[in-house]
């Protein structure tokens, strides 16, 4: 059986406004695996993901979900099955954690809306394994980004979804969570999720994927496990020179720092 | 307010502001410019003795207290749902325009007496506010469903110049127009709920009973759209139909509100926010107890308007704009302090 839960294939965009494109760009996320997305400010990755979640409709190519044609299903369906996790979530009335949590659960439920005791147990769950279930009382607004953004993902996991794409979840989470996030990440996918993920965060990106996509101007540019394509030779490519790649002390994991900077500067007068 | 909603604290909270409708709609009819005698009224329902009390009571009081409690309630209703749609606190139909261009509409019938017709229960008067209404709200659905989304500032302040248009429409059509016609005229623009009987309340239903049911579907899916529309999407909301259903509700709400009171301003406005702080931004309570409250607002309104000057009485647009003014200048502060 293909193991493929979401396929994208040669999709292209283009912006109306500003003229800006995405060229023809395939990939896809099975079971049990995740797949780091990573490139410069503006190369294409969160328009990519707003593709795949059936966010945006690409001007031509096609998204398949489970192997059905993602413009002919009903978001309702799509949700079921696909969790999608913005970069931007501004909203103008305050709700709170569990409120929030429980909008997450709108793809399973019917008419008005209320929750059945198997509803409420997986608002639970999700919430306990976000590590937000301390908050659930408190207004979003209220919270700092990084918990906002635990609790964004709380939401998501409520849908039960069998893939899940997600636009830079841990941009504001402290070191800590990070790895807790992606240590959940690592789980799910265990429990047999596929993940594609967008970060600019190499180091994450190189620990914990299966699979990386460098994206560069529209492009995917390069494409394989993280030891193939976390090279300063590649890196260099997209991100241009200041990217320098050793490997990680005890696993030998690419790691990425910067090159220049002060302390580089320094060394050099020295 | 943090608690989830479940059935009961829904059914509790409608039945708290139903039974708020329930009461102001019962008692308001007793109060007017004519003090009415219930012995009068009751003796007339019991034992069948006429008296012009429950001649009043019934053909005048009864129509224009169920108008204004329509009327208040499809306003709050259609504010409170562009709020969420336009992702705005201050949208709502008079601000935004659309009561504006349904005056148009009806000054320039107006201005031609010789255009003043009647189709079955319906004024050509009302026609056109209705068709002027429906225009403006068309324009701001076009300008609002932009695929990249046309920021709502923008849809805001083109309310804001169809507003000033409309003005300008208008007083050229009262610099042109003999003077007889300008009282007709003023007497519209101030709004007002004293032209009814049961014949244009019940015209009316055709357009209000859809308008307010569709808008009432929408709630739960209004919640999310609140949050955050991308969130919604991923949800498995279909943000896209939300907003035309959202549009075509308030379209169909406000112009039959406006052909037949005029231009009421800020119910729209006040309601929702005053909902949001009673009762929590659940959309499934806020819609239909919006409905509720501005029904109650506007019917308490209308018999402050008919019985402080009595025996004439004052539009009630002049006294929901005096205390929705100063809300809207509030709401206005406060958001520009927290940008």
């Amino acid at each position: 059986m293909d193991r493929k839960i979401l396929s994208v294939q040669s999709v292209k965009y283009k912006y109306a406004g500003s003229g800006w494109k995405l060229d023809s760009t395939s990939f896809s996320v099975a079971k049990g695996e995740i797949v780091g997305i990573i490139g410069p400010n503006g190369s294409g990755k969160s328009t990519l993901l707003k593709i795949a979640s059936g966010v945006i409709t690409p001007d031509s190519g096609n998204v398949f979900l489970k192997e059905k044609d993602i413009s002919k299903i009903k978001r309702r369906e799509i949700a079921r099955i696909l969790g999608y996790f913005p970069q931007n979530t501004s909203g103008h009335f305050d709700y709170s954690v569990q409120e929030v949590v429980v909008m997450g659960r709108f793809p399973h439920l019917s008419g008005a809306g209320f929750l059945s005791p198997h509803d409420i147990n997986v608002v639970e769950q999700c919430l306990i394994r976000a590590e937000v279930i301390q908050y659930r009382g408190r207004y979003l607004s209220h919270l700092s980004g990084g918990e906002r953004q635990r609790v964004l993902l709380a939401s998501v996991l409520a849908q039960e979804p069998k893939v899940l794409l997600l636009d830079e979840p841990t941009s504001a989470l402290d070191m800590q969570h990070q790895v807790k996030f992606f240590t959940l990440l690592s789980e799910l996918v265990e429990e047999g999720m596929g993940v594609g993920i967008v970060t600019h965060d190499l180091n994450l990106a190189s620990f914990y994927s299966h699979r990386v996509l460098l994206l560069k101007d529209g492009k995917i540019i390069e494409k394989g496990s993280p030891k193939e394509i976390l090279s300063e030779g590649i890196l260099k490519d997209a991100y241009g020179d200041g990217v320098a790649v050793i490997p990680h002390p005890t696993t030998g994991i690419p790691i990425v720092l910067p090159s220049t900077g002060l302390g580089a500067r320094k060394v050099k007068e020295s | 307010m943090t608690s989830m909603l479940t059935r009961k604290r829904f059914l509790l909270l409608l039945a708290g502001y139903g039974l708020l409708s329930v009461v102001i709609l019962a008692g308001a009819p007793f109060f007017g410019s004519e003090s009415l005698g219930i012995t009068n009224i009751t003796n007339s329902i019991f034992f069948h003795i006429p008296h012009v009390d429950t001649e009043i009571f019934f053909y005048q009081r009864i129509p224009r207290v169920l108008l204004a409690f329509l009327v208040g309630g499809s306003l709050a209703l259609a504010g409170s749902s562009l709020q969420v749609v336009l992702r705005n606190p201050l949208a709502e139909p008079f601000v935004l325009g659309i009561s504006g261009a349904g005056a148009v509409g009806a000054v320039i019938i107006i201005s031609v007496p010789g255009l003043s017709i009647y189709f079955g229960p319906f004024s050509s008067v009302q026609l056109f506010s209705l068709l002027g209404c429906i225009l403006c709200v068309g324009a701001i659905y076009w300008f609002a469903r932009s695929p990249l989304g046309v920021s709502m500032t923008t849809i805001l302040l083109a309310g804001v110049t169809i507003n000033i248009l409309c003005g300008a429409v208008i007083m050229l059509v009262r610099y042109i127009v003999s003077p007889q016609l300008l009282v007709a005229m003023d007497r519209w623009m101030m709004g007002g709920l004293d032209v009814v009987g049961y014949r244009e309340l019940s015209a009316l239903l055709p357009l209000l009973l859809p308008g307010i049911l569709l808008l009432f579907l929408q709630g739960h899916s209004l919640n999310q759209l609140a949050f955050s529309e991308e969130m919604a999407m991923g949800h498995g909301v279909n943000v896209g139909s939300v907003q035309k259903q959202v549009f075509l509700g308030t379209g169909l709400t406000t112009a039959a509100a406006v052909s037949l009171a005029g231009p009421i301003g800020f119910v729209g406005l006040i309601i929702p926010h005053a909902v949001r702080r009673l009762s929590g931004v659940d959309h499934r309570v806020v819609l239909p107890a919006s409905f509720c409250l501005g029904g109650a607002f506007l019917t308490l309104c209308d018999l402050f308007a008919r019985t402080v000057v009595a025996p004439t009485e004052m539009p009630v647009g002049i006294i929901t704009a005096i205390i929705g003014g100063p809300v809207f200048f509030r709401i206005l502060l406060k958001r520009s302090r927290n940008m």
